[in-house]
């Protein structure tokens, strides 16, 4: 069974959301995610700066096995991103929700929060998807 | 759920996980792909490849029938346990399946007879066409033989660590052979052959002797490997996949298989001669190169391959090549090709070197310039 953090929120894209309280959040994808993928072997990362709304994509994973979409899970504008990915992408692999988190958004649709699933709620939905 | 190899309870009780290949469960990764994969480039690793199709060849005719069979020819097996790679084709030329088939006896002897071993997802049409060509022939039985377990011990340190675990006749056996060559000891099979470009063993053995040995390989310090790393190992050594570098649609003359046709002696009548030699005439339209990608992406199968002034291909398999850190790729493409070209990745043209031949790694060492 994968690691599912009560702490956080999800989306069904396989993203996690760590709320910071400052109104901004840090983004990753979820160990069941990188379960799917494999070795990760090349992240590719927003510019700091860019808008990203939600829904659309903000990034790549590319894993031994597969090149995957990482989408944005709320709207925001990127404001720092892990540039450890750059030389060890395997942090996706080894620590998904620690060192190998993808990028960090200031919130620009606080509303949005409010969608995001809980811990509880993504279980459901990768039991659902299995 | 699929076909259960003799193993699939050591892989579940070492963590593998497991996926359907071609109708069989089969470990896919016991953790991570890339480190398997560095394990058998540096030290040892194990497969399991009981999914392979093993059919014993027999009867008078069996030399015959197998120099009809296949575009290779069994003739040049001059020692026994010798094997020979070849493509098995259809009479247009396309590859049905490609194989190893082994001289088991000493050549040319009464009672002389070969073992093949095919693909696992071809198997049934296969075994059909193998004995479709049989009725020109008065004495071939195809025996399969579905008992055996097959474990692959590929690597630098394979020979060595697997012999300490092998009895001693089975290991001075495994010493004994040349690349390519196998022998029949104690009721095991031992081949110094593989699909990775390391030194190493393949072993055929009963399917409930299969657990024991394979726990002993493990204990002696060899890692347990899956399919995501046997697919990377055999792209990194040129290795042609079936199904994806070539299939029945396919000239082996446009899959860097044409070493394996022996067009001598001129005389020998083979299944698919008369199209290769057309096409050999005509001059092939097409051939399989090498993509190397020294930036950032990976190349993946099916992907179109452009090539300035000349055309346009596709990548037949790509991956991320663990040992060199970049992509790498097999690609068919026109045979004038060109030593540049471009890739459509996701949407973006990426250009990526083009190799003649499509070899990147043997023996840990990259083999390309």
């Amino acid at each position: 069974m994968s690691n599912i953090p009560s702490e956080l929120k999800y989306v069904a894209s396989h993203e996690w959301v760590r709320i910071e309280g400052d109104g901004t959040v840090t983004v990753g994808i979820t160990d069941h995610a990188q379960d799917l993928l494999g070795d990760v072997v090349f992240v590719e990362l927003p510019e700091v700066g860019a808008e990203v709304p939600a829904g659309e994509e903000a990034g790549v994973v590319e894993s031994v096995k597969a090149a995957s979409d990482i989408y944005a899970p709320i709207s925001g504008e990127v404001i720092a991103v892990n540039e450890d990915l750059e030389e060890s992408p395997e942090l996706v692999n080894s620590d998904p929700y620690g060192d190998g988190w993808f990028f960090k958004l200031k919130v620009t649709e606080p509303d949005e929060l409010a969608e995001l699933l809980d811990a509880e709620g993504y279980a459901e939905h990768c039991e659902a998807d299995s | 759920m699929g076909s259960k190899t003799a193993l699939y309870a050591k892989h579940q009780e070492m963590g593998a996980k497991l996926v359907d290949f071609g109708g069989w469960d089969m470990p896919i990764h016991y953790g991570s792909q890339v480190e398997e994969h560095h394990k058998v480039r540096q030290h040892a690793g194990m497969f399991d490849v009981s999914h392979m199709t093993v059919v014993d060849v027999t009867g008078t005719d069996a030399k015959a029938y197998l120099r009809y069979l296949l575009a290779n020819d069994v003739s040049r097996l001059k020692t026994k346990g010798k094997a020979l790679y070849s493509g098995m084709l259809n009479e247009n030329g396309g590859v049905i399946d490609d194989l190893i088939v082994y001289l088991m006896t000493e050549p040319g002897v009464s009672g002389e007879w070969f073992r093949v071993v095919v693909n696992c997802a071809t198997r049934e049409k296969d075994l059909r066409w193998m004995a479709e060509q049989t009725a020109k022939f008065d004495d071939v039985a195809l025996t399969e033989q579905p008992d055996l377990a097959m474990i692959a011990i590929q690597g630098p340190q394979a020979i060595q660590l697997a012999s300490a675990v092998l009895s001693e006749s089975r290991a001075k056996v495994a010493a004994q052979l040349s690349v390519f060559q196998g022998q029949e000891v104690q009721g095991w099979f031992v081949a110094r052959t593989g699909y990775t470009g390391e030194d190493g063993l393949e072993i055929m053995l009963p399917d409930d002797e299969a657990e024991a040995f394979w726990q002993a390989l493990a204990d002696a310090g060899i890692q347990p490997c899956g399919l995501g790393a046997r697919d990377t190992l055999r792209l990194e050594a040129g290795m042609n996949l079936y199904g994806s570098d070539m299939d029945e649609t396919v000239s082996p003359l446009a899959a860097n298989m044409g070493w394996t046709i022996a067009w001598e002696p001129e005389n020998r009548d083979f299944i698919g001669r008369q199209a290769l030699e057309t096409q050999k005439a005509a001059g092939p339209a097409e051939k399989l190169v090498g993509l190397v990608l020294e930036g950032r992406g990976v190349l993946r199968g099916h992907q179109k391959v452009i090539i300035e002034g000349v055309g346009e291909g596709e990548i037949t398999s790509g991956t991320f090549s663990p040992t060199l850190g970049h992509s790498i790729a097999m690609a068919r493409v026109p045979a004038a090709t060109a030593d540049a070209a471009e890739v459509e990745v996701r949407g973006k043209r990426i250009p990526v070197r083009v190799l003649a031949k499509p070899a990147f790694v043997r023996n840990g060492e990259k083999v390309f310039q």
